[in-house]
């Protein structure tokens, strides 16, 4: 059986899809948080594959998705920082209660 | 002629202005007052010379043969509108010119020198404000000279505003009295809407015609004239009439264009010249300081509308309509002022309605005025009745300044029997008194004379009336006369000094002025001015049998004032409930001024201003702000879709980008 | 570049900006603005200079001093630079107002903050006025305009944040006609591919079809009307300058407004004559209606500075109407109104701020007999005033009288060839604004100036500091000479106007 591009894109998007529904239906920020990295990893794995399979000799789908780790990895540091600060200020990390940039 | 003396005279005074202007408050009262008076010393000096010159020299400049040429002394442009119509400023001298130069600076001088005393009280201590008051004279001066000898109609009405605007700071010089300030106001809004029409008489003139040239307007020749207006390129070099071509009958509204700018422009002077209906603003610029109102309001600046009618003559004259609204307007005038005059208690009041009613008599000479009747007489008579009037007029209201400036009021009541008290006073305003009402030989007289007969010469309506108003005249100045100089008994109040003659800086200009009102008739003005400059003689058109009435009238008039008003006496009282009406309209000048009053508070500010000022604000403005309240409240109605909910925005998202898929999906397939 | 001496006009306040950013003390801010502003006088009056030299000796192009630099090619935008007569008589108005100005705000408060925004207001100012490229034009023009914001919200006074907001949204809603239209005029400026943002060669090539002048001369000129309050956009004016500190509304009064007038002559009419012959009439009609409506809301107002926002209006609505007259006479008078108008009011705005400085109200009903008190303001108030209402030997005249006779012209000859006598009639509704102007003028000069003190506190008032005097001095002076030496002036302006532009439509 040759391993087809399919076999990666499948689980890549049933990643994608439970990031996306963590991502909508968890209160706690930490766990969208995760939601996210899992729906960056999914876009990771496509973009691999897509060079892998399309592009051969090229690197641009390998680097791009070392890109994407390492400002992944930025970003949950900031994103972290963030909901500390939101943690010291209103004591929990419910995003629902975060609404007060719209006033 | 060298301009270099033209230039002097219109530069001292202005020069004078800016000099006292600026550095009046460095220097002492008294070295202003002499300066203000030698720079009007020296003016008057080279304006008798220009005059002089003018007349006598015989050069061929300014006569040919025996016509008398229009000579323009220097002409500079000022201001260049497009390639034909030019702005200029220079100095015309003809026979009108050089008349009213001898007229305003004589009479400028004398209030110079009169002020010297006038503007100080009792103990010698000078006014506030004295040298701003000979800055303002200086001013007054320059602009009236420079009205009179303008070469170009909008020269002229520069001029004219620029006097109105120095009658509007004389008038309002003792600026801390409210009435002062009103009546300041009044007289130059009231002149500048007269204003309004001359300037637009101006525009239509100067678009038909392509210049504002006095002379190339009125030079053409008599025949000639007639066709400038009319479509007839041949005769006038000078004027575009291609825009006559273009339009063959410049009609409008039933009157020729020609008429229509006539009677606009003598709706400029009607306002200048105090002519009903926009007099009302003379009898209340009274409040300014008795040597403004000699110089101003009585001698120089009032006289400006007969000047300007004069200086267009034979414009008028192509239009007869035109002239006949002057006569009537100037009849109407006449009666009225001299009705109202008959019974003001204010001296200056008298005076001035009386100033009204002569300036009135000039325009109706010049209304009647014909070159078919004694050469033109009427014309000629009314710039006699200026000269002359001039000189009375202003012997009169500085006669009046003594009285006031003794008495320490205006009204007649406070004085009675003054006499004795203040015989030069008393003896030059009693001459005065004689040639207003036109008593032989003195100067009025003849003037007045002159105008009955061009009368005469109109229409036998008119000359009665000018001569009822005649009899008037002299009824009310010696009304006044007795009432100041005799009637009862001075009474001297407790603690008060007895009036006395003023210092010699007042009195010598009223003797002069005196002099000059018992002579000046006898000048012969048939040789000097006449309307189209040929010089006639002067007696061949004196009719003795109007010289005649007219002294029989007068001398009725003085009569009559005399059994009224020599002695204390019931009959003035009775006469005022004989007819209670009359009386009551007189005495508030026919509620001209509450008329006024009604249309500019409640018509102009209360029915036109205040609703565009609301309407500004709320409902042009309102319209503004309720566009910016929409906005807000639009963005405020759509500001719930902003719910800070992450998820909620993720929702939608997710949802618009399924149904973007879908929809290229669609498309695609 | 820098050998154009155009450029130096923006180089100079920019300059001043870079100084005033070091200054420390206000000392060195007021020396700052005050050498600042009158190197740019000393600049303006030798360009004035040059510029007639340049013209007597036979110079026959429609503007000199022309310079172009590319900035960014693919859009062809330059900086492109050049003036003509209107330009530099505008350059001199400026730089007055910005020198009497910087006299004026002598002692105001945060002087660093206030000059740094005032300066960079100018820049717009003087860009606009020498750059000949539309985009240019456009993005000065928008320069002056923010700076407003700032500075009348905070160093206003009364309902600051109210007319800050209202001006800055107003003439903002005014610049996005005016960019539409400027974007319009671009695609349509020449052939295709190409097109440039170069006023001259706009009225070269002359290619913008009927069709879309119809669409694009409204949209310029409700674009640059509203800042030449332009009935019934006018009415962020009364607000603003009232609340304006006293620099701010003699430089917006005195030199933005013109830029409305400038902007209407320069690019709507001047680039689309054949559209501005046609829907003249639209706007005859409001400014027309701005002249009266202006002159009358002037008669009952009691605030010192809406009284004088109202005459702005009046005699803004003047330039506007004369221009509209495409007559050259009338146009001329137009440009004399901008340079009257401008020095006029700012030596109103300039007094008003000092009176209000003094007495702390502006409500000529609580004041009165200020002559003994102030002789000096009141004195230059009332030849302000004088100026104002066309007294003969200043300003107003001149300018009044040049407009009257060009549209009287205009409006006898449309009337005598059956074209209507829209022009005449409105010509002679303008004339009345004279009468209405001296009620409006001798009330205020009654009420504040002249009468007994109204108020007793006032009488311990000193009057003007020698700033002060300055200030005022320099503006009287001007106005004078242009009132006795109107010739002169005209002189400047009078060879734009025999440009082949005028041709186009038949004008004489």
């Amino acid at each position: 059986m040759e391993i087809t591009m399919i076999y990666y894109l499948i689980p890549a998007l049933i990643m994608f899809c439970c990031g996306l529904y963590g991502f909508i239906t968890r209160r706690n920020m930490i766990a969208m948080l995760i939601s996210l990295e899992l729906m960056l990893n999914a876009v990771d794995i496509n973009f691999v594959v897509f060079n892998r399979y399309l592009y051969p000799g090229n690197m641009e789908g390998m680097f791009f998705t070392l890109f994407a780790i390492a400002i992944a990895a930025a970003e949950t540091a900031l994103a972290i920082a963030i909901i500390i600060n939101v943690f010291r200020k209103i004591k929990n990390v419910d995003v629902e209660d975060l609404t007060k940039l719209k006033d | 002629m060298e301009p270099l003396f033209p230039i002097l005279i219109l530069a001292i005074p202005l020069f004078m202005f800016l000099f006292l202007g600026l550095l009046g408050k460095y220097m002492s009262h008294k070295w202003a007052g002499i300066l203000g008076t030698a720079g009007m010393g020296v003016t008057l000096i080279l304006a008798y010379c220009t005059a002089f010159t003018y007349f006598f020299s015989g050069s061929p400049e300014f006569i040919d043969g025996t016509q008398r040429l229009q000579y323009v002394a220097f002409n500079v442009d000022w201001l260049q509108l497009y390639d034909q119509l030019v702005i200029r400023i220079g100095f015309l001298l003809d026979p009108i010119s050089a008349m009213m130069l001898v007229v305003i600076t004589t009479i400028s001088f004398m209030v110079h020198l009169y002020s010297n005393g006038y503007m100080r009280d009792h103990h010698g201590v000078w006014e506030k404000g004295f040298q701003r008051f000979y800055a303002f004279l200086s001013l007054f001066s320059f602009s009236m000279l420079g009205l009179v000898v303008a070469t170009n109609i909008f020269q002229m009405y520069i001029f004219w505003e620029l006097v109105g605007a120095s009658s509007y700071l004389l008038i309002g010089f003792y600026y801390t009295k409210p009435s002062a300030v009103s009546a300041s106001k009044k007289a130059f809004i009231v002149t500048r809407f007269a204003d309004l029409g001359f300037l637009i008489g101006i525009l239509i003139l100067s678009y038909y015609t392509g210049t504002f040239n006095f002379t190339d307007l009125t030079s053409v020749g008599v025949e000639g004239m007639t066709d400038v207006f009319k479509v007839d390129l041949s005769t006038a070099e000078s004027i575009k009439d291609l825009k006559f071509t273009a339009s063959a009958a410049p009609m409008f509204m039933g009157a020729s264009v020609l008429t229509w700018a006539l009677v606009l422009i003598f709706m400029g002077g009607m306002g200048k010249s105090a002519m009903m209906p926009l007099h009302i603003w003379l009898p209340d610029a009274m409040e300014g300081p008795t040597p403004v109102s000699a110089l101003i309001h009585a001698a120089t600046m009032v006289v400006a509308g007969v000047f300007l009618v004069a200086r267009l003559f034979p414009l008028y004259l192509m239009e007869p309509t035109s002239l006949t609204i002057v006569t009537v307007v100037g009849a109407i005038t006449a009666f009225y002022a001299a009705m109202v005059a008959c019974v003001q208690v204010d001296i200056k009041r008298v005076l001035a309605f009386s100033t009204i009613s002569q300036i009135a008599f000039m325009m109706v000479s010049l209304g009647v005025a014909s070159p078919d009747f004694h050469e033109g007489l009427g014309y000629m008579a009314s710039m006699f009745h200026l000269f002359t009037h001039a000189m009375f007029k202003a012997l009169l209201f500085l006669g009046a300044g003594a009285l006031i400036h003794a008495i320490g009021s205006n009204d007649y009541t406070d004085m009675h029997g003054l006499r004795k008290y203040m015989p030069v006073t008393h003896i030059t305003f009693l001459i005065g008194c004689l040639a207003i009402a036109g008593i032989i030989p003195f100067s009025g007289f003849f003037s007045k004379d002159e105008i009955l007969s061009s009368c005469l010469g109109n229409s036998t309506i008119t000359y009665l009336w000018m001569s009822m108003v005649a009899g008037l005249t002299a009824f009310y100045m010696f009304r006044l006369y007795y009432l100041i100089f005799w009637w009862k008994e001075h009474k001297v109040h407790e603690g008060h000094h007895a009036p006395h003659d003023q210092p010699w800086t007042m009195t010598l200009p009223l003797v002069i002025l005196a002099a000059v009102s018992c002579v000046a008739g006898f000048i012969p003005f048939g040789d000097f001015v006449t309307w189209n400059g040929e010089a006639y003689d002067f007696m061949a058109h004196f009719d003795w049998n109007v010289a005649t009435v007219s002294l029989c009238i007068a001398v009725l008039g003085i009569g009559l004032a005399t059994i009224m008003y020599r002695k204390e006496n019931p009959w003035p009282q009775r006469m005022r409930q004989l007819l209670p009406g009359l009386w009551r309209w007189c005495y508030h000048r026919f509620y001209f001024d509450e008329l006024y009053m009604f249309i500019t508070h409640k018509i102009i500010f209360g029915c036109v201003s205040r609703p565009i000022a609301w309407f500004d604000r709320h409902i042009i403005d309102g319209t503004m702000d309720g566009m910016a309240y929409v906005t807000n409240k639009a963005a405020y109605a759509i500001r719930g879709l902003q719910s800070g909910k992450v998820q909620l925005y993720v929702w939608v998202y997710l949802i618009g980008a399924l149904l973007l898929g879908v929809i290229t999906a669609v498309c695609l397939i | 570049m820098f050998s154009n001496i155009l450029i130096y006009f923006v180089v100079i306040p920019l300059l001043m900006l870079a100084g005033l950013a070091l200054c420390r003390n206000i000392k060195q801010i007021r020396t700052v603005a005050v050498v600042g502003s009158l190197a740019l006088t000393a600049l303006s009056v030798f360009l004035l200079i040059d510029y007639l030299a340049l013209r007597a000796a036979g110079e026959t192009a429609p503007m000199l001093y022309q310079g172009s630099w590319s900035w960014f090619a693919p859009l062809n935008i330059n900086l492109a630079v050049g003036v003509d007569g209107i330009s530099i008589a505008m350059l001199l108005l400026s730089s007055i107002i910005l020198l009497t100005g910087s006299f004026a705000s002598w002692k105001i408060d945060m002087p660093k903050e206030f000059f740094l925004w005032l300066v960079l207001l100018s820049t717009g100012v003087f860009g606009f006025f020498i750059s000949i490229d539309l985009f240019t034009m456009f993005m000065f023009y928008e320069v002056a305009l923010i700076p407003m914001y700032l500075l009348i919200g905070v160093w206003g006074s009364g309902n600051k944040n109210y007319s800050a907001m209202k001006l800055t949204l107003m003439l903002m809603g005014g610049s996005a006609f005016l960019m539409l239209g400027l974007i319009g005029i671009y695609f349509h400026s020449g052939p295709e591919g190409h097109e440039t943002w170069n006023l001259l060669a706009i009225a070269e090539n002359h290619s913008i079809e009927k069709g879309w002048q119809y669409f694009l001369f409204p949209m310029t000129f409700v674009g640059f009307g509203v800042l030449g309050a332009m009935f019934p956009f006018h009415t962020w004016s009364p607000d603003g300058h009232a609340s304006a500190p006293t620099a701010v509304s003699m430089l917006h009064a005195g030199v933005l407004m013109k830029l409305g007038g400038y902007g209407c002559f320069r690019v709507a009419i001047y680039l689309m004559p054949e559209a501005a012959h046609d829907l003249a009439w639209i706007f005859l009609i409001l400014t027309g209606i701005s002249v009266v409506y202006g002159a009358f809301s002037a008669c009952v107002q009691t605030d010192l500075k809406y009284i004088n926002a109202y005459s702005s209006v009046s005699h803004c609505g003047l330039v506007l109407f004369a221009i509209l007259m495409l007559n050259t006479t009338a146009m001329t008078g137009a440009i004399m109104q901008m340079l009257s108008h401008g020095l006029m009011t700012a030596l109103f705005f300039a007094l008003i701020g000092m009176i209000y400085g003094r007495t702390h109200t502006r409500d000529i009903r609580q004041m009165g007999g200020l002559m003994k008190i102030l002789p000096y303001l009141a004195v230059c108030y009332v030849i302000a005033g004088m100026a104002s209402l066309g007294l003969p030997g200043l300003s107003g005249f001149v300018a009044e009288m040049t407009i009257f006779i060009g549209s009287f012209e205009q409006g006898m000859m449309d009337y005598l060839s059956g074209a209507g006598s829209l022009r005449l009639v409105f010509t002679i509704i303008a004339c009345c604004s004279i009468v209405i102007t001296a009620v409006y003028i001798l009330r205020v000069v009654g009420k504040l100036l002249l009468g007994p003190v109204q108020d007793e506190h006032h009488l311990t008032l000193t009057d003007a500091s020698w700033w002060e005097r300055t200030s005022t001095a320099v503006l009287i002076v001007c106005v004078a000479a242009i009132g006795c030496f109107p010739n002169f002036f005209e002189e400047i302006i009078r060879f734009t106007f025999s440009d082949k532009i005028f041709t186009v439509i038949g004008m004489n």
